[in-house]
This record gives structure tokens, C-alpha cells and sequence, in this order.
């Protein structure tokens, strides 16, 4: 039996100059998936978060989200409607300690007036405790977060829109430039966090998709190439074509 | 006030604060003739709009080439209120119309401008004093940051609404003095503000409103607002995709900055005795940015001493070497910028404060201040 859908996009177009980034693309993601997106590069897979996320305005189409067009909103509503976005290069405020990075992050005191009269208290300490040990960071709370390693730094940010409590959460490249430990262990922190919630991954690391996928989209200059279960994917002649056989 | 104790006290910080109102409130005084008290006094009202930088400029990343406006706001609110006061019809009676201010008489200007009048009252000018800058401050903010207009822009735009001010001022002769500004102050409610006593006083309420200011940014600073600041400086879009209204942060620190630029305004006219546009154009709104900068611009007690050390290498040059002194000035802004970008406060605490933790771990047997707790303190 199908899941509710969680994600609706219908007939998306952004239009750069006259280029089409993305072009009358329709997706749909459930509730609790986590789907993967795959593509060369210049598919439109990094334009398609920004759409979602607020931070490119679509040309034309529609992005509805548990019943709300998020098309018109700004980023910031966004946001408290339970959508978090991690960017492709890891960004987390370098000047800040681990700690700082993630008490920002929680989900209170938005406002002016609200981050003048913020007070860490014990349940606030207690939330940052428990994501920094999720994102294996309990040790480093003090620490400069501009002095953590590359991909402790792709942690802090994953563990940063955790605290928000997302109900999609949308993840550009998470491995990149990780070890394979990390990668391991990112691995299983994905498929942990993926329980209550949707999760939109970009990846190029096929061995990783495969390992966290439950369903795969293909994308191919802006436009929908495949979608369906990694196998199925993996041997689809057009994605062999494009994108994989390569 | 329990968090205002702790922003305050027992930060590492406290120790600067203290020293620095130890400096203004009891060394100068005792050092200085009036003469030159009264000109460290004018030094020190800029040193209001470097304050207000560091919140803006090395906080929020937000760089205003036209903090002068609101210095200006600040300082004409008040020289309107003791212009008035200056121009009884009794020792005005010799003018064409008694009553107004001398300028208006010159320019031809029969009856006192509508919007002269409010500034009768001592209440309404302090009044005006905080909620004009707040409200110019609010509408130029509201205007450029939820347009996202940012960065190099914003500095431009600022600086362009400088001029515009300025030759608002000036070729408005017979509203606001014109290029002389407005001059000739005499009393407030009746009290001399020429005498020597009075020149005391002032510079003593100067520099209580000072330190008060310096303690007001670093209360607002240690909150969370302050590390938001911080991280949207260098982060927008992350902050931003984390569910907060950037804009707004934005627009709240450039108003806070401006009221206290208006209030140290309002210092100059009282201490100095004159307002006029030459100290709220383009070239003394980026000379409050270098006081910042050569301070350090993370450092609201540094701006303060950048503001005094600049104004008295400016006045030292510009007597010295009447033609030269201009090019020092530049030279002054790129060498910070290029070999000590965090400024004063950036070499004492890599020359300084080093030293002196290891002097307390001898004296304490080891246990000094832990280094990561340093580190930490940055306001």
C-alpha cells in the first residue's frame, strides 16, 4: 500500500536567461521515503533543492508541500513549515564553536526580540547533547567549528537542521570529501534520521546510494530520465546512455 | 538583570571595561587641562559611532559608509533645541524678525519652520534624539535588506544618502543653518554651556553615556542575537535557511547603531558648541570607520580607543603638517587593514594577553586561565 505523499512537484520550470535548468519536472515523495537523487553533472539536481528550499524562484509549476504551495513564500517560512536544506559545500559558522553552531540552529527564540531574551536552558542543552552524539560531535562542542575536519564539518551541518526536527530534509552531497569511515557512518546516520521523515539525498557515490536508497530518480538536463528501485535504474539503457556507462 | 550581570561581570571583558572607564572618568580629568579635556571629550563623541560599527560593521558584516547622518540627527536635534533657546526676542530684538534664529533673519526667512517648533522642549528633543535615527535607520534598512541589498551596495547607497544629506543641509540656508551649520550656542534651560564648570560636567556625562553604550553593546552582543550576527556575517544563507528573517536582524542592529551615533551627535553639539554639515558628510562618516578599524573592529572598548587615538593623531598631523595630514590618514586606514585587519584590540590580544596568562600561571602555580575560555571571549 502507498505511502501518503508527503512532496508534490508538478511542471517545475526555472528558466536561467532562456536556459532551462529545469524543465516541467514532476516528483513525488512519500512520507518517511528517502530518495536519491542522480545525475551528470548540469542535470538540474542542486537547482532542484534551491527550488524546493526558497532559494531560486521557479519560472512556472507548482511545489506543494503537506497541502502547501511553497513556491511564494519566503525561505524563512519555509523553514518553520519543517523543510531543511544542507548545502553542497559544508556551511557552518567557522567563528562559532560546535555548540554555538547548533544552539543557533535550535528551533526557538527566531525573532529579534525572541534571540535577545534566548536563555540556554536545560532542555535546549539537553537537545544540543543528544544531536551532537547523533552526529558523533559530543567531544568537540567547545571546539572552533572552522578547525573541524571536512567532514565533521558536513556532520555539524546535517546535525544543525537535525535540532530543527525537518519533516523533509534535503541533503546536497553528504559524503563528499569523507573518508571511508565517515562514509560509513554517515551511512547509518542517514538511514537512523530517515525514520519520520522524508529525505531528498543528491549523490554521485553509487556504492553509498545504494546502501541508503529506498527509491532512485534520474535526472538529465532538468529533465526526468528514470525513477524507480536502484537495480531497475542501474539497468535502464537511457541512464546507462547518459549518465552511469560512462 | 541576571543576564545583564553576567554579560557584564565576570567576563573577561570586564576587566577592559574597567580600565577604560577608569581611563575616561579619572585619568583624563586629572591629566588634562579643560582645554584639552574638552577635546578629548569631542574625540569621544565619535567614538559613539565606532561603537555603533563594531555592532554593525565587525559583527553584522554590514558596512555603512554614512553613520555621520545619524551622528548628524543627533547633533542638529540638539543645536536646534539651544538655538531656539539662543534666540529669545530679547536678544534677538535687533533682527528683522526677533524671536527666530540669527540665520533665518540673514536668508530672509520671516517665521520660525514647523518643523522648528516642537524643539522648543528639552523632553521632545532628547525624545527626537533616539526615535529620529531609529526611524531614519528603520526606513533605509527596511528599504535595502529585504531587497537583499548587501554588501558593497549597501556601502555605496549609504554613502550616496551622506551626500544627499549634506547638500540637503547645506542649500536648505535658511532652515538649517546652510554651510556654517548652526552656531553660536549658549544655554540649556538656562545653564551656560560655555563655562569651564560646565565643560566638566559635560565631558563627565559624555563619558558615563559612552561607557553606558559600550555596556549596552556588549549585553546585546552577548546574546544569542550577537552570535547571530556573527554567523549571518558569515553565513547569510545558511542563517537564513535555518528559519530566521535575515533581513531583520539587519534592520535591528543598523537602528542600534544609529541611535548611538545620535546620541554621541547630541554630546558634540553640547560640548563643542556648534553643528554643522562638515561633520556629517562622506569623508568624517568613513573616518568613524576607521576609528573602528584601527580599535579593531570585533572590539567595542578598542573602537573607543581607536576613536581617541585617530582624532589625536588627526589633530597632531593636521598641525604639524597642515597639507600632509590627509594622505596620513589613508595610509593609517590601508596599513591597518593590510597588517593588523583586527586592529588595537587584535595586537593585544596576540602580544598581550598571552603574556599575561602565562604571568598568572606562574603566580597561581600553574592554573591560569584556560586557553579555549579566551578564545571564547570576543566581545
Amino acid at each position: 500500500m502507498p505511502n501518503k505523499i508527503a512532496l508534490s512537484i508538478e511542471g517545475l520550470t526555472v528558466s536561467f536567461d532562456g536556459f532551462k535548468a529545469v524543465d516541467g519536472l514532476n516528483l513525488y515523495i512519500e512520507e518517511n521515503e528517502l530518495r536519491v537523487i542522480i545525475g551528470p553533472n548540469g542535470a538540474g539536481k542542486t537547482t532542484v533543492l534551491d527550488l524546493i528550499c526558497g532559494k531560486t524562484k521557479a519560472t512556472s509549476g507548482s511545489i506543494e508541500f503537506r497541502g502547501v504551495e511553497l513556491t511564494r513564500l519566503p525561505e524563512y517560512r519555509l523553514v518553520q513549515l519543517g523543510v531543511g536544506r544542507k548545502f553542497q559545500t559544508p556551511s557552518i559558522y567557522e567563528n562559532l564553536t560546535v555548540l554555538e553552531n547548533l544552539e543557533i540552529s535550535y528551533p526557538k527564540g527566531r525573532s529579534v526580540l525572541g534571540s535577545l531574551l534566548f536563555k540556554r536552558t536545560p532542555e535546549v542543552e539537553q537537545k544540543i547533547m543528544d544531536t551532537a552524539k547523533m552526529i558523533f560531535l559530543e567531544e568537540h562542542l567547545d571546539t572552533m567549528s572552522g578547525l573541524l575536519s571536512h567532514g565533521k564539518k558536513q556532520w555539524l551541518e546535517i546535525g544543525m537542521l537535525l535540532i530543527q526536527d525537518p519533516a523533509l530534509l534535503m541533503l546536497d552531497e553528504p559524503v563528499a570529501g569523507m573518508s571511508v569511515v565517515e562514509r560509513e557512518k554517515t551511512a547509518s546516520l542517514l538511514s537512523m534520521i530517515a525514520k519520520g521523515r522524508s529525505l531528498i539525498v543528491i549523490e554521485h557515490d553509487m556504492e553509498f546510494v545504494k546502501r541508503i536508497a529506498h527509491k532512485v530518480t534520474v535526472l538529465h538536463q532538468g529533465k526526468l530520465l528514470a525513477e524507480g528501485s536502484m537495480e531497475a535504474v542501474q539497468e535502464n539503457p537511457k541512464v546507462i546512455e547518459v549518465y552511469l556507462g560512462h | 538583570m541576571k543576564g545583564f550581570g553576567k554579560a557584564v561581570l565576570g567576563k573577561p571583558g570586564f576587566v577592559d571595561l574597567l580600565v577604560m572607564a577608569v581611563i575616561i572618568l579619572v585619568v583624563f580629568p586629572l591629566a588634562l587641562d579643560i582645554f584639552r579635556l574638552n577635546l578629548m571629550g569631542k574625540y569621544l563623541t565619535f567614538a559613539y559611532c565606532a561603537v555603533g560599527l563594531v555592532m554593525l560593521w565587525g559583527y553584522g558584516g554590514i558596512l555603512s559608509l554614512g553613520q555621520g547622518i545619524f551622528f548628524g540627527i543627533g547633533g542638529y536635534c540638539m543645536a536646534m533645541f539651544l538655538k531656539l533657546e539662543a534666540s529669545d526676542p530679547v536678544s534677538t530684538a535687533h533682527q528683522t524678525t526677533p524671536g527666530i534664529p540669527d540665520f533665518m533673519d540673514w536668508n530672509q526667512v520671516t517665521q520660525l519652520p514647523l518643523f522648528w517648533e516642537p524643539f522648543h522642549s528639552f523632553i521632545f528633543t532628547l525624545f527626537a534624539i533616539v526615535v529620529i535615527p531609529a526611524l531614519t535607520a528603520y526606513v533605509i534598512g527596511v528599504s535595502m535588506f529585504k531587497r537583499r541589498v548587501s554588501g558593497v551596495y549597501f556601502s555605496i547607497i549609504t554613502q550616496a544618502i551622506a551626500a544627499i544629506v549634506t547638500i540637503l543641509v547645506v542649500g536648505q540656508q535658511g532652515f538649517t543653518g546652510g554651510i556654517n551649520g548652526i552656531t553660536d550656542l549658549k544655554t540649556l534651560h538656562g545653564w551656560d554651556i560655555n563655562t569651564d564648570s560646565a565643560k566638566y560636567i559635560l565631558y563627565f556625562v559624555n563619558g558615563v553615556l559612552l561607557i553606558l553604550s559600550v555596556i549596552l553593546g556588549k549585553v546585546v552582543l552577548s546574546t544569542k542575537l550577537g552570535r547571530l550576527l556573527l554567523a549571518l556575517r558569515d553565513k547569510e544563507d545558511r542563517v537564513r535557511f535555518s528559519g530566521y528573517d535575515v533581513s531583520s536582524y539587519k534592520v535591528f542592529v543598523f537602528c542600534l547603531a544609529a541611535v548611538v551615533s545620535s546620541v554621541g551627535g547630541a554630546m558634540f553639539t553640547l560640548q563643542v558648541g556648534f553643528m554643522s554639515p562638515s561633520i556629517i558628510g562622506i569623508v568624517p562618516s568613513i573616518e568613524m570607520v576607521i576609528f573602528a578599524a584601527v580599535g579593531g573592529r570585533m572590539s567595542l572598548v578598542g573602537a573607543v580607543y581607536g576613536a581617541l587615538l585617530v582624532n589625536y593623531g588627526k589633530t597632531a598631523f593636521s598641525e604639524t603638517f597642515p597639507t600632509l595630514w590627509l594622505f596620513f590618514m589613508g595610509f593609517l586606514f590601508v596599513g591597518v587593514v593590510m597588517m593588523f585587519p583586527e586592529g588595537l584590540s587584535g595586537l593585544y590580544k596576540t602580544y598581550v594577553e598571552p603574556r599575561q596568562r602565562r604571568w598568572m600561571m606562574k603566580v597561581k602555580g600553574g592554573k591560569g586561565i584556560p586557553e579555549q575560555l579566551n578564545e571564547n571571549a570576543r566581545v
